[in-house]
Parts: structure tokens; sequence; C-alpha cells
């Protein structure tokens, strides 16, 4: 195919975003042309990415639709290319970010259009992240996704928004530094920055532990790692819903994607090297933030850290090299990219109409709410990965990966299952069931049509990847297969040279 | 066939959750009932087409579930005599239930989501007996789990029912990451999930040893102790059945069906089922047997000074069930199986004869607010009698054969523990029955203690109730006698047959006579005592009671298991996530990461303001110094 369908896929939000920055009119006028234009912009990628899928050939693990062109004379090429797993990355972008917006027309009440902007920016990058087959490139896409982002707390927040837009700033710009110094440093040494020629070569092993500790600064800020997780609790309270589901569902996907291709592509030995630092800390991640979380009084405090420790699970199952582990990883984050996302519609559509998220200032929804209570507890439920629910599938085949590698790890893992039971089912209970203890919940409606169509969606996934998770293992079966048998072969290799 | 005894409780649930406002409660009844009667006539023909040895097993594949790399398991349907048993008593123990509902929530404003969640349950259920592999069994046992969760915490504006919902909801947790941490080794050794390829698979595990956390053992032994973990968890054995007792908040069809009759019996259904396993383990087996005789005993202590009528009959249930992991324990799969399948008769009959007394108590559950209402509810009375007589092991009603078939295995048992479990079965049986007769005593007989409520008003239950009341007690009565030659007689391998796996041949030898009549002795001896002590002559309890203080608190504090869990469990782990937040999190990684930066930064920003002083000659010095050290570098 001559068209070049990714880049088509990649920009097409830009050409939203064109029109946006042109809306002349009355606020009002604004304020509904843009989340239109806004709305159909994300419709037309989210068909766009769902055309790749049924054009994607799942039976190879190769690179498709590989487009390339020169842009900075030898130095940068504008590569882009998918595998399996960057299609599954893909597809669940394109859906949250319609999502996203028509959620927003409640959440947001002042400049709507530039918070829309944001959100098509966002969209766009994070479509380029996971299609990038340029070190460079990808770079790019990677850093500017922080400002639209940091513009969505900073100007939109809660009340202390500034304090946390810059610590979330400072955080990952504090990681991506030593990125880029690993970068340029691989530029200089093999002279080519394109992904697919260097996963061919062996990267020299006294090389390797510096630069995947490069990355490895990075992408652990993003994923986001103990201890470098405290950002994430702040940015999400800040941040308005349709920041939040943004950040949660797709910005925390990038560092594990970032993980799987470069991380255990290209430096197979230093991941070997270190991945008992990282069992320890995703271990701690599990355990500790699970703990955190239970004492929460802020509901979107509980799942921001209830995401840590899901995140745990992620970087668990990738650096066990096999094929169980990283399927479930990728699924975990899948699952987790609409799970977190749900819950975080679900608090900010009670955060709208009572304008709190204390836990305390809530109980008794049920009885006003049931609709709402209903869909919300589905998404408890996966989120405490109820077998029949996506969040089951992703956390049973890492455990079974981590149990294949070490018993161990597994069995300090699992115990973040009870936890995750504690957390979810208490905070649960004292927001929906119970009496009700204040007045305002008396005077509480039920979801408007607008909170339905943007959660049904999601019920929908959750339980349909419970019951046949097979729709992504099937796409990311090849590339996933390819990942660890390259890695095996690498690693192989090495051993016999220093033979 | 197969697909609607499995699926039509699903499409009953779907239904009434979705459209219960719009069907009304009387269809959504109607609905959830009828579906549930369809999968337990198809139960039954399955059933009878294995007692005559009609018919292959079944096993459907309904789709691929999962699979990545080599793991793959399907949803499935698998029915083999095993499974059909359970589920007999799963589809016909829900239906009744469903219909006793129908009266017995008849106040109640969410009648559609009571019966939908009543069908979900039953779905779980089957879904669970009807795996063949591990993961839907693990989705049928989560599955009921919720269902448990959802039921216990019914009346949601209690905060007793949530928080004991909770409470069962995680103690199953615990569990369930037993069982999960057995999958995981089944799946590292042998590679599979699936029942039979596992099973297979055994013989090549033989005499292998790993070692978990220091301890060295056999791999079986290490999946046969996770798996029981899990059994633990679900059938409210010692030491996890703390939840049992607290799930009684939910509304009493719930107990009988949930918490009675079926779900707690999972545990066992998976220790017979995965009878290749457990065999090969006696280590496991003896472990089984001893928590089996102890929560025995334990939880019939506890059952002899309880005062909510619930508590006793939910303290009973455990106590059985420890009866069925005794047997299975002595590698009498069948007797245990046998013993579930009268259990849960009498054990449904007696729930729901409760739930038809605090019917007509108006939701009065404590004994102590009872009594003398034998006349008032006459039909009530006669089913519980039936109920109790059945449960102590009355000659010839169900229990009779079942229980003593379980106290003969433990006379000829081979275990190291079985005289323990002789001894303890033995005295288990004779505190049943004083229990049982304490609970008929104080319920209805001596005087009216009720303030709250007239005697006159107090009136039996309408027919919707009294009639599951009477199909089950025809089970209490009979099912026992029916079914003995079937399921535990000489030629029980006929109809098992390749379902439970037995390592050597079993056979039931009969003990000496006067040891076979010592427990109906017992419990016929009990009725007079307990008339006696606990209506006849009420000083000699208040005596004891008095002397021996210390252990009736004891007793009546439920052996401080909440208590001490709360001391050593709950409180710590809070205190440790209260001091990971506000110490770990805010003070050191915020106070020394980026908060730290940030006041350092502050710092040497107004510390750099200072060299902009403003003053030529400064600037003059400073140029001066670089300006040598420069030229200093360069000569040098």
């Amino acid at each position: 195919m001559n068209l070049p369908i990714l880049s088509i896929l990649i920009f097409l939000p830009l050409v939203g975003v064109f029109f946006l920055v042109f809306t002349r009119g009355d606020e009002h006028f604004i304020r509904k042309t843009s989340i239109n234009v806004s709305l159909i912009t994300s419709l037309l990628t989210l068909l766009i990415s769902i055309f790749i899928w049924f054009n994607f050939d799942k039976t190879t693990a190769e690179f498709q639709f590989v487009e390339e062109k020169k842009w900075i004379r030898d130095f940068i090429n504008y590569k882009v290319g998918i595998d399996g797993v960057s299609l599954v990355f893909i597809i669940l972008t394109s859906i949250i970010v319609p999502i996203c917006i028509i959620s927003t027309s409640n959440s947001v009440s002042v400049r709507i259009r530039e918070f829309l902007i944001s959100i098509l920016l966002m969209e766009t990058l994070m479509l380029g992240v996971f299609c990038s087959l340029d070190l460079f490139i990808f770079f790019l896409f990677f850093e500017a996704g922080l400002i639209p982002m940091f513009l969505i707390i900073g100007i939109w927040g809660g009340d202390r928004r500034v304090y946390s837009a810059f610590k979330f700033f400072l955080y990952t710009l504090f990681g991506s530094v030593f990125m880029l110094i690993a970068i340029i440093f691989i530029y200089f040494e093999y002279g080519s920055l394109d992904v697919i020629k260097l996963l061919q070569i062996d990267i020299d092993q006294k090389y390797q532990k510096y630069l995947w500790l490069g990355f490895f600064a990075s992408f652990a800020v993003k994923t986001p790692m103990w201890p470098v997780h405290t950002w994430l609790p702040d940015a999400h309270v800040e941040a308005p819903t349709s920041g939040s589901v943004i950040l949660a569902a797709i910005l925390l996907k990038m560092a594990g994607y970032g993980f799987i291709r470069f991380s255990i592509g290209l430096f197979p030995d230093a991941s070997l090297y270190f991945a008992p630092l990282i069992f320890a800390l995703s271990i701690i991640a599990i355990i500790y933030t699970s703990l955190v979380a239970l004492m929460q009084t802020d509901m979107k405090k509980l799942i921001a850290y209830s995401s840590v420790a899901h995140m745990g699970f992620v970087t668990l199952g990738i650096f066990v090299f096999n094929i169980n582990g990283l399927q479930g990883s990728i699924f975990q984050m899948i699952s987790h990219g609409i799970v977190s996302a749900a819950l975080f519609l679900c608090v900010g559509v009670v955060y709208d109409r009572m304008h709190s998220r204390n836990i305390s200032d809530y109980g008794g929804l049920v009885n006003k709410m049931p609709f709402y209570s209903t869909f919300f507890f589905i998404f408890i439920l996966a989120s405490i990965g109820l077998p029949g629910t996506s969040g089951f599938i992703g956390e049973f085949l890492i455990l079974i990966g981590a149990f294949k590698y070490n018993y161990l790890i597994a069995l300090f893992a699992a115990t973040g299952v009870i936890l995750s039971a504690c957390y979810a089912l208490w905070m649960y209970k004292r927001v929906v069931f119970g009496k009700i203890s204040n007045d305002k919940i008396n005077n509480l409606l039920d979801l408007n049509k607008r909170e339905i169509i943007s959660i049904i969606p999601l019920v929908i996934i959750a339980i349909l990847l419970g019951i046949y998770p097979n729709i992504i293992l099937d796409t990311i079966s090849e590339s996933s297969n390819n990942i660890i048998e390259t890695f095996n072969q690498k690693i192989n290799l090495e051993v016999v040279k220093n033979e | 066939m197969s697909y609607v005894l499995v699926f039509a409780p699903l499409i009953g649930f779907l239904l009434t959750i979705c459209f219960g406002k719009l069907l009304g409660d009387r269809i959504s009844q109607i609905l959830t009932s009828s579906l549930v009667l369809a999968s337990t006539l198809i139960s039954f023909f399955y059933f009878f087409k294995f007692i005559s040895n009609d018919t292959a097993i079944i096993n459907d594949q309904i789709i691929n579930w999962l699979s990545s790399g080599k793991l793959s398991f399907d949803w499935s349907i698998y029915i083999d005599p095993l499974t059909s048993l359970m589920l007999v008593i799963i589809t016909s123990i829900s239906f009744l239930v469903h219909i006793y509902s129908i009266e017995y929530m008849s106040h109640d404003k969410s009648k559609p989501r009571f019966m939908a969640y009543l069908s979900f349950f039953t779905f779980a259920m089957i879904m669970l007996v009807t795996a063949d592999n591990f993961v839907q069994l693990f989705f049928g046992w989560e599955g009921v789990g919720l269902a448990s969760y959802l039921l216990i915490g019914f009346w949601y504006h209690k905060n007793s029912a949530n928080k004991a919902a909770i409470k069962a909801f995680i103690v199953n947790r615990i569990g369930d990451f037993g069982l999960a941490i057995g999958i995981f080794i089944i799946y590292k050794y042998l590679g599979t999930l699936n029942y039979e390829e596992v099973f297979n698979g055994l013989i090549t595990l033989n005499d292998k040893t790993i070692s978990i956390l220091g301890i060295e053992g056999s791999i079986i032994s290490f999946i046969a102790f996770f798996l029981f973990i899990g059994a633990m968890g679900k059938s409210a054995q010692i030491f996890l059945h703390t939840w049992l007792p607290d799930a009684m908040e939910g509304p009493t069809p719930v107990s009988a069906l949930i918490h009675a009759a079926t779900m707690v019996t999972a545990g066992v259904f998976l220790v017979v089922k995965c009878s290749p396993i457990f065999e090969n383990s006696i280590f496991v087996l003896n472990l089984i047997l001893v928590i089996g005789a102890s929560t025995a005993l334990f939880a019939a202590t506890i059952a002899l000074v309880q005062n909510d009528i619930k508590k006793v009959i939910a303290y009973s249930t455990c106590s059985q069930l420890g009866y069925m992991f005794v047997a299975t324990g002595l590698g009498a799969y069948h007797i245990a199986m046998f013993h579930l399948f009268t259990h849960a008769f009498f054990k449904a009959l007696l729930f729901l004869g409760a739930g038809s007394v605090i019917h007509s108590m108006k939701d009065e559950q404590d004994m102590r607010r009872m009594g003398g209402l034998w006349n008032k509810i006459p039909i009530t009375y006669v089913f519980m009698i039936v109920g109790t007589l059945a449960i102590t092991g009355f000659p010839f009603l169900s229990g009779f054969f079942s229980k003593d078939a379980i106290i003969e295995a433990t006379y000829y048992s081979q275990s190291k523990f079985g005289g323990y479990a002789m001894v303890v079965c033995i005295l288990t049986a004779l505190l049943t029955s004083m229990y049982s007769w304490r609970l008929i005593i104080r319920t209805f007989h001596g005087n009216f203690n009720n303030i709250n409520l007239d005697l006159k008003d107090v009136k039996d239950s309408g027919l919707i109730i009294i009639l599951p009341l009477l199909l089950l007690s025809i089970g209490a009565v009979s099912s026992g006698f029916a079914f003995k030659e079937l399921l535990i007689g000489i030629d029980f391998i006929k109809f098992w047959d390749n379902s439970i796996y037995f390592k050597e041949n079993f056979e039931l030898k009969h003990p000496p006579f006067w040891f076979l009549l010592l427990t109906p002795m017992f419990a016929t001896f009990a009725i007079p005592l307990s008339f006696y002590v606990f209506l006849k002559n009420k000083k000699i309890i208040d005596d004891i009671k008095a002397r021996h203080q210390p252990l009736y608190n004891f007793l009546i504090n439920k052996w401080y298991f909440d208590e001490i869990y709360d001391f050593i469990f709950v409180r710590p782990i809070k205190n440790i996530g209260d001091k990971f937040w506000k110490i770990g999190d805010i003070f050191i990684i915020d106070g020394f990461g980026p908060n730290g930066f940030a006041k350092i930064a502050k710092i040497i920003s107004i510390k750099a303001v200072k060299f902009q002083s403003g003053f030529l000659y400064h600037y003059a010095f400073v140029m001066l110094i670089f300006l040598s050290i420069f030229l200093t570098l360069i000569i040098i």
C-alpha cells in the first residue's frame, strides 16, 4: 500500500487543531463547535486505526506500514511503522481520546477550545510515540507530550495545580535528560538511530549498562516506578477529569512500551543484569503503594496509587523474559488503560456534582444513582482482577510468567491481589453504600446521557477482554514471540562469545 | 442441552438485572425461577443417565478462552458423575431458594435485583463445577465469591452487612491466593491447566522435590497444599472461617443457598475433583484430616453458646464441612460427597426453616427473644424437627447414613491421625445433637420472651415458603436411605467411575456392632438430655456458666479469632500503610526529592543574587580571578 496511512493517522488530530484555531464566533458557538470538531476528528482517527487493524497482518512479526523520509540530513529520519505491540496501543489511544472529549464538556468550563487543542495535540504525540521507528523522533514525541499535559494540569487543574504541574514537569524532564544523552551516544557510536537497524545489531556490552540506565531513568519516572512515583498522585488530584483519563490510560503506557521496545530490544544483556533491580522496585511498588492506597482519604489519590501498583505488575511481567509475562504486561497495560480511565471518569461524575473528592463526604450514593453505582462497581471488579474482567487476564499471565521465572517474586506480587481487593472494595463501600450522610447527596441525579455514552464502551471492552482476551493476544502474539526469541538469541550469543 | 443447563441462569440474571424495573417484580421472579428450573431438570436428566450408566462424559468446548504461548485453555462444559451430582444439588437447592425468596423478600423494595443475584450465583457455581480446567474453576470460584459478596451486602444501608460482605470477599481472596499459587505451580511443572492433562501428567512429577521458602517437599505436596488453602477459604475451615458467621448478615435464603448447601462445599468439591493430586500426598491428606476434625469440634463448641439462631446454624455448617474434610483426608472421597449431598438438604431445610421463624417473628433473630412458638407456627416447627433429627444423625434419616459412614471410616483408618479424628468426630456428634436441640428448645419451647411483639401476631408463613420446606424435608429424610447404595455402597465405583481417583481400592469394612451403635445412641440420648438441661432445669446451665465464666467467654467470643486477627493483621497493616504514606512518600521521597531540590535551588538562587552587588570593583575582582585561572590553565 502506498498510502502513508500511519502519517495520516498521526497527524489527523492536528487537522482538527487547525480548524479549532480558526473558529470564530461567540463563546457559546465556540464551545459547541470545538467539541463537535474535536469529537469528529478523534472519531475519524479511531476509524483509521480500526482500518489499520483490519489490514494488519497478524501472521508476521515484521514492522508494517513502514514509511521513511529524510528529515535532517543523515542525522534524523522520519521513520514510522508498527508491529502488533504498537498496534494495540494505537487502538487504545484512539478509543480513549474520543471518550475523553465527550467527558470534557462536563468537567471543563473555561477555555474549552484551548483545552481540546491540548488534547488533540496529545493524541498526535502519543500516536507518534507508538509508531516511531527512529529513536530521535521517538524522543521528540515522547517528551513533547509533557507540554500539553503540563498545560492541562497547570491551567485547568484544581487549587494546587501549579505545584503539581511543576512537580510533574520537573520529574519527567529529569528522567528525559538521561535518555537524550543515551540516544546521542548511540548515534555517535553506531551512526544510526533507525530502530529496525539497531534491533539487529548487538550493542557492545560495555556500553549497554549505561545506556540502559539512561533509558531507565526516563521510563521509570513515567511508568511511574517506586520511588519516583510521587508526582502521579499529585498530578491526578489536580488534573481535570479528562486530563487524569489521558494521563492514566495512555501517558503511563508510553514508558511500558518503551521498556518493551527499547530496553529489552536494544540492551538485552543489561536488561538481564538489571532485572533484579526491576523486580525489587516492582514488588515494592505493588505492596507499598497498595498499603498507601488503603489509607487514602481522597478518591483520586487512591486510584492514582492503585495505578502505581498495577504498573508494578507491568514492569514485573516485562522483565521475566517469557512469553506469558510479556503478553500479560501488554494486556495489563491495555486493561489498566481502559479500567483506570473508567475509574477516573466515575470519580469525575460525582466530582462534577459535589465538588469534592473526599471519600468521607460521600456515602449512600446507590440510593440516588443506581446506574452509576453499577458501572462503578464493574470497574472496581476489573481493577481488582476478578476473572471475567480484563484485569484478571493481565495479572494472571504476569503472575504465571513470573512464577515460571522465580516463585518468590510471584509469591510477593500475588499478595497485591489481596491488597487491591481491600482498598478498592473499602473505598467503594464508603462512597456508594451505607446511609446518605450528606444532604447534598439527596439532590444528586443519576448519569446523564453524555456520561452514559462515555462509560458504556469502557464497560463493554472491560468485560469483552476478560471473556475473550484473544482479541488482543492474537494481535500481539507474533510480535511478542519475536521479541522474546530475539532476546534469547542475543543472550545466548553473548554467552558464546564470553566462552 | 448442556448449554441450556449452564446459560439459562445467566440469561435470567442478565434479563432481570438490565430490565428488572421494566419487567416488574412478579415477572422477574417467575422468569429467573423458571430458567433455573430448566437447569434443574437437565441436571436431573444427566444425573439419572449416569446412574443408569447410559452416557459417556460430556465435554463441550464453548470457545477458546485464552492462548498465550503454550498456555491455552477453553470455556468448557465438562460433566462427569461427580459434576452431575454437584449439579443436581446446586440447581435443585437454588430452584427451591428462588421459589422461597418470592415470599420471603415480599416486603423488600428491590426484588428483581435479589433474584438476579441468586441466578448469577447459580451460574457461577455451575461454571465452577463444569470446568475442564483450573482457570474456569477459578472463574467460578471467584464468581461465587462475588455473588456471595453482593448477597451478604444486599441490604446495603446496613453498615454491618457491608462490613461482613467485604470481610467475606477478602478472607476468600486469601484462600484464592493459595489456589492461584497452586495453579501456578501446576503450570510451571506440568505446562498445562487442563484437568485431564494435569492428572495424566502427575506421574512425571513422582518423587520430584522443590523447596519453597526454605521448605523442602515434593511438588505434588506443594500443589495439594496450596489447593487446600483455597479450599479452606471457601469452605470456612478453621483460621479462614471468620467470614462465615458474619455472612449471616445477608437475607436468610442466601444463607441457605450459598452459605450452607452449595458455595461453601466448593472446597470439598475441589479436593474430591483433584483426588489424583491429593492421593499422592500423604502429608496433605493428614493435614486435611487434622484441619477438618479440628474445625468440626471447634465450630461445634461455639455453636453451643451462640444466641443468634442463624449463627448457630452457620457454625454448625462449619462443623459439618469439617466432617466432609475428615472424609477426604481419609481418602474416602465418595463418602465426603455423600455427606455433602445429604447435608445440602438438611442444612438448607434448617436455614429456610429458621428463615420462616425469622419471617414470622418480623426479622427477629435472637433466640433469647423467642420461645414457646411451637403451637403458633406448627408447620415450621415440624420441619425444623425433621431437619434437626437429620443433622444429629437420628437413625434412618439422611445424616445418620452419611455421618456414620465418616465415623466408620475413621475407625479403620491407617492414618496417624485416624484416632484423633475418630474421637473428635464422635464427640462432635454429641455436641451437634446438643446445640441443635438447644436451638429447637430455645426457639419453640419455654416462655415467649419478646416484648416488642405480641404472641398472637406470630403466624406461620405462607404456602410459597412452606412448599420448599416440604420438598427439602423429603430430601432430608430420604436422601441418605435412597442413595446410600449408589454413592457409598459396595458397588460405589460403578457410579463414580473415573471421576474419583483411589490410589488403593477403597473398602468400607464395618466396625464392631457396639461402635456402630455409639453415635446414634449419643444422638438419641441427647434429646432428653437437652430438654432437661435447656428447659426443665435451667439452673444446671447457669451453674456451669457461672463456674466456668472464662470458658464461657472464650466460647461466646468465638475463641477470640476476630480480635486476634484484628490485632495481628488489620491494625498493623493500616498502620504500616499510614507510615508508608506519611513518612515514606511525603517526608522522605518528596522531602528529599522534588521539594528538597526546590529548596536547594531557592537557597542557591538567593546566594546567587548576592553576586549582583552592583559595585564595579566586585565584578572586576571576579573577572581578574577567573582570568588568572584561565591563563594558568592555558600555560600549563
